[in-house]
């Protein structure tokens, strides 16, 4: 008992974070039905400032915490409100998981762009001396950290009871609990609700940042996406509703985590996993068991057939004649580049469009289970990953070809994808992008170490482990390779787009209701798309590790994961066509990042510029670029088509057509007359 | 198929309850439909009509009742292995695959009722529309009237369109029974007239059984042989539309929330 308290009681600080962070995400869920994935990087966001305002600008640290958490923080919640999440439609679970993922992802590369410096070292406590121990409980030396973290915990959670308790506001907030719709009918202004709600957590967010800043040494990203996922898991065993319980969750995560890593034995790869795995498994365990879980994605709001249905999405429509054209260009360039890769491409551009393809297979797996599934998977890289440490063993312990253990590898990650889609198979929508983030942040931490070397030694893919010339200094047999890979998985995939799968598919992506009503397996096809998405993911990260000639945990972390799917969804999430194109601009924009000057932010600002890409998906959800092509391709038709046509018949939009708005839905209704022709 | 002793329903519902937030939307409805017999199930807005249709086809778990087809009891039986059974469907709310067109709705319809679309089919490029589905779907589209329209984009169709594709696609699956809600809804006096045409037509041709949901008592009147009548979640009244229509209770049921 006395090890158990003693274990345990070092925990209590995480669990005060993790307890804060589940109330402000179950405060914004519940009063705007947004999942904030941008929330862990609001909390970094508040927690870097206050750091540097008093270790570069030697601020107090009331000044500091004023500035960071008491304004800067509630007013990222109301931008992200304002500018983002309000406008986007409420059935809409992608486009706000994207949303708040592009955050996550640029609010840090936004950073360490501003301040050059993304190292922080010893950030202060707000309240007492982290380095002065107060009092002994059971023997436990308690310090100012610990009594920092109890302190602004409790005060901030009994302000929160005060305020949903006894104010007007906080009645408002409970009634958006049961109807967002219904309080607007009330006469209650909604939209004060819903800011007060992202301000408020906003401020939990900053809060929490700056109470676990000085637990960990260095400021590190990483440290708050993992606080993010261990407060996703706590507030999962609220159903995303209950305060207390997330509140509760929180504090019992904490105090296990300490208590497990005393238990487990000193410096071996459980004590130091337990930190990632335990919200992983918190997480599974509430998906799982918790029956309110189940129910979630669903739509419970008793007035929802007030709605109209959603605006149907724009088609964007090519004459016939004009698409045999720009085919025709299409193979133009494949041959012509293809040509140029075998003779005369330099070192230089050789080496970078070679990995061009090989990302270009990991991003196919996108297209997969985003752009087919309709699903979010945050664990990409992790599973290219997985495809790539399997074959390198493989090939190691079966003295195999390293192509040979690339097929395994992608076996292996199909059935890892097969697993977590099982495990999350009951929460649609939410469920596979919760529990990949969660399965991502296990394998970087405490799998991918154990398999990273082979005999004590990282993996370096060499020659004679590949075999066939493919690693030749002049890189051409590995631009065969893997543009016949590519290839390959390109030809499949628009096979089962094609096919009944893809019919399916596309029926469960319009309505999985009607889908489900003439017979189609929503289950099964949610399993069976993440399963191919794993295994062309795992072949991917096999051919990039030969690329790079190294298997390394560095290529597969998970902020990878993060950044592939904001770049994907960047160029185009619907077709292979944008997963090439995501393969291209990555490694084309990050080579071109080389020469310009490094201060400017180097690969931070690629990570910028895809995060913001990413956030036209709400307006665009076939991708920015690719809107951008259909837009340029209508005009050039428009304008082709006038000048053989007299003008006279292009004139208005077809009535019959109820396109939805955005200006490709113009254009297309536009040029819809002079196409029928 | 050996005839049991209540084989002569074809779905029976019994005492089914399903309750939101502790108010009954459904509460201790029982009726049955016979093969091939066309039932109309009217009442007011919020009478509980859709949720029990999403009770028997299982988008909703009722939390008492049993509902059995063919003597089978559904209970615990995912809405897709009910469809599969051959129950359709058509929705309040339109719900329709916004980027597919017409034909499409179709194909898929037919390989998921009968378990079709393989994998292993689709990598070897063996998924293409067979002659024979071809020829299904243009006759289904040609029924209802929507041949012209095979191979629009149903996101620019209007609503009346929309609520065709919904009853095409439930048709080819040859349903055993065909549930449509509010099909006139969004639909105007001609298109209603020509939907009711359609219904009877198919119903007589295919000799399925059906549940229509019609606020448009003309259209009820025309297509059904039996009426229920619900009203706040409970079966009111029970038999031919006419006497149905007459009953104090009906009227005032009617009157009460609606004229
Ligand atoms: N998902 C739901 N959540 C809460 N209440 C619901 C839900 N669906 C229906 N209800 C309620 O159940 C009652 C019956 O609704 P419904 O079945 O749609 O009636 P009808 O189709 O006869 O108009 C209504 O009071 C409605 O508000
Ligand atoms: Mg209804």
């Amino acid at each position: 008992m006395q090890h158990l308290l003693g274990f345990g009681i070092p925990g209590v600080p995480y669990g005060c974070t993790y307890a804060l962070v589940a109330v402000g995400l179950v405060l914004t869920y519940q009063a705007t039905g947004v999942l904030n994935f941008a929330y862990g990087a609001q909390a970094y966001l508040s927690a870097f400032v206050f750091t540097y305002l008093v270790q570069n600008q030697h601020l107090p640290v009331g000044v500091a915490f004023v500035i960071s958490v008491v304004i800067l923080a509630p007013a990222v919640g109301l931008i992200l409100d304002r500018l983002l999440f309000r406008k986007i439609a409420p059935a809409n679970v992608i486009a706000k998981l994207v949303t708040g993922i592009s955050m996550l992802v640029g609010i840090p590369a936004v950073l360490s762009v501003l301040f050059t410096t993304s190292n922080q070292y010893n950030p202060p406590s707000i309240l007492f001396d982290p380095n002065v121990v107060y009092f002994h409980l059971v023997g436990t030396p308690i310090n100012g950290i610990a009594v920092t973290c109890v302190v602004a915990t409790a005060v901030t959670l009994i302000a929160l009871v005060v305020l949903m308790r006894w104010t007007n506001l906080g009645l408002q907030m409970r009634g958006a609990v049961e109807s967002r719709r219904l309080i607007e009918l009330d006469g209650v202004n909604s939209g004060r609700v819903v800011a007060s709600a992202w301000a408020i957590s906003g401020f939990i967010a900053g809060l929490a940042g700056v109470l676990l800043a000085p637990i960990y040494g260095q400021l590190q990203f990483s440290d708050y996406a993992a606080l993010m996922v261990a407060a996703f898991a706590a507030a999962a065993w609220a159903v995303l509703r209950s305060l207390p319980v997330a509140v509760l969750v929180g504090i019992l995560m904490g105090i296990t985590v300490t208590v497990l890593q005393g238990y487990l034995p000193v410096g071996s790869i459980w004590s130091s996993a337990a930190l990632t795995s335990l919200p992983f498994v918190v997480l599974v365990g509430a998906l799982l068991l918790v029956p309110g879980m189940r129910t979630l994605g669903q739509d419970k709001d008793p007035l929802a057939s007030v709605d109209p249905p959603p605006p149907p999405i724009a088609a964007a429509v090519r004459a016939p004649e004009f698409d045999r054209v720009i085919k025709i260009l299409w193979y133009v360039l494949l041959v012509a580049f293809s040509l140029s890769m075998l003779t005369w491409m330099p070192k230089i551009w050789e080496n970078v469009f070679n990995a061009g393809l090989a990302y270009s297979v990991v991003f196919l797996s996108i297209t997969l289970i985003t752009g087919m599934g309709g699903q979010l998977s945050l664990c990409q890289a992790t599973l290219a990953g997985v495809g790539a440490f399997t074959a390198a063993q493989v090939a190691d312990r079966l003295g195999a070809n390293l192509l040979v253990g690339a097929l395994v590898g992608a076996l292996v990650a199909a059935l890892v994808a097969v697993v977590l889609a099982t495990a999350s198979v009951r929460l649609r929508g939410l469920g596979l992008a919760l529990m990949t983030i969660a399965a991502a942040l296990v394998f970087d931490n405490a799998i991918f170490a154990q398999v990273a070397t082979i005999r004590g030694q990282s993996i370096n893919v060499t020659s004679s482990s590949v075999g066939f010339g493919i690693l030749n200094p002049n890189g051409r047999a590995f631009f065969v390779l893997a543009m016949v890979v590519l290839s390959v998985c390109v030809v499949l995939v628009l096979r089962v787009r094609n096919g009944s799968i893809g019919r399916f598919l596309g029926a469960m992506r319009g309505s999985s209701t009607a889908a489900s009503g003439i017979g189609v397996n929503l289950t099964w096809m949610h399993v069976l798309v993440f399963g191919l998405s794993g295994a062309v993911a795992g072949l991917g990260g096999t051919l990039l590790a030969i690329n790079q000639q190294a298997v390394n945990t560095q290529t597969f972390s998970w902020s990878f994961s993060l950044v592939f799917v904001v770049v994907v969804v960047t160029t185009g999430v619907s077709t292979p066509e944008g997963a090439i194109q995501a393969g291209f601009s990555f490694v084309v924009l990050q080579q071109l990042l080389t020469y310009v000057p490094s201060r400017l932010g180097g690969n931070s600002l690629l990570v910028i510029l895809f995060a913001f890409g990413a956030l036209t998906y709400v307006a665009h959800p076939e991708g920015i670029l690719e809107f951008q092509k259909r837009r340029w391709t209508m005009r050039f038709e428009r304008l082709l088509l006038r000048q053989r046509t007299s003008s006279t018949d292009i004139s208005g939009p077809d009535a019959g057509a109820t396109a939805g708005d955005g200006q490709l839905a113009r254009v297309a209704a536009d040029s819809d007359p002079a196409l029928d022709r | 198929m050996a005839l049991t002793a209540n084989a002569e329903a074809l779905l029976r519902v019994s005492e089914v309850t399903k309750t939101f937030g502790g108010v009954a939307a459904v509460d201790g409805v029982s009726f049955s439909v016979r093969p091939g017999e066309s039932v109309g199930l009217v009442g007011p807005n919020g009478a509980g009509k859709t949720t029990l249709f999403n009770c028997v086809c299982g988008q909703l778990r009722p939390e008492r009742g049993t509902i059995e087809l063919n003597g089978r009891s559904l209970n615990g039986m995912a809405t897709f292995e009910r469809a599969r059974l051959g129950i359709g469907r058509t929705y309040q709310r339109v719900e329709v695959f916004s980027d597919m067109n017409v034909r499409d709705h179709l194909i898929v319809s037919v390989r998921a009722r009968w378990r079709q679309g393989r994998l292993w089919r689709d990598l070897c490029n063996l998924s293409k529309p067979t002659a024979d589905e071809r020829e299904r779907v243009d006759a289904v589209l040609d029924l209802v009237g929507l041949s012209d329209r095979a191979d629009t984009s149903v996101s620019a169709l209007g609503l009346g369109s929309c609520r065709l594709v919904e009853l095409a696609r439930a048709l080819i699956a040859e349903p055993v029974l065909l549930m449509a809600d509010e099909p006139s809804s969004g639909l105007d006096v001609h298109e209603t007239r020509e939907l009711g045409a359609v219904l009877r037509q198919v119903q007589r041709d295919q000799g399925m059984a059906m549940i229509l949901v019609e606020h448009d008592l003309e259209m009820v009147a025309e297509v059904v042989d039996r009426t229920v009548v619900m009203n706040l979640g409970q079966v009111v009244a029970e038999g031919h539309f006419d006497t149905v229509m007459a009953d104090p209770i009906v009227r005032s049921a009617y009157l009460g929330l609606h004229e």
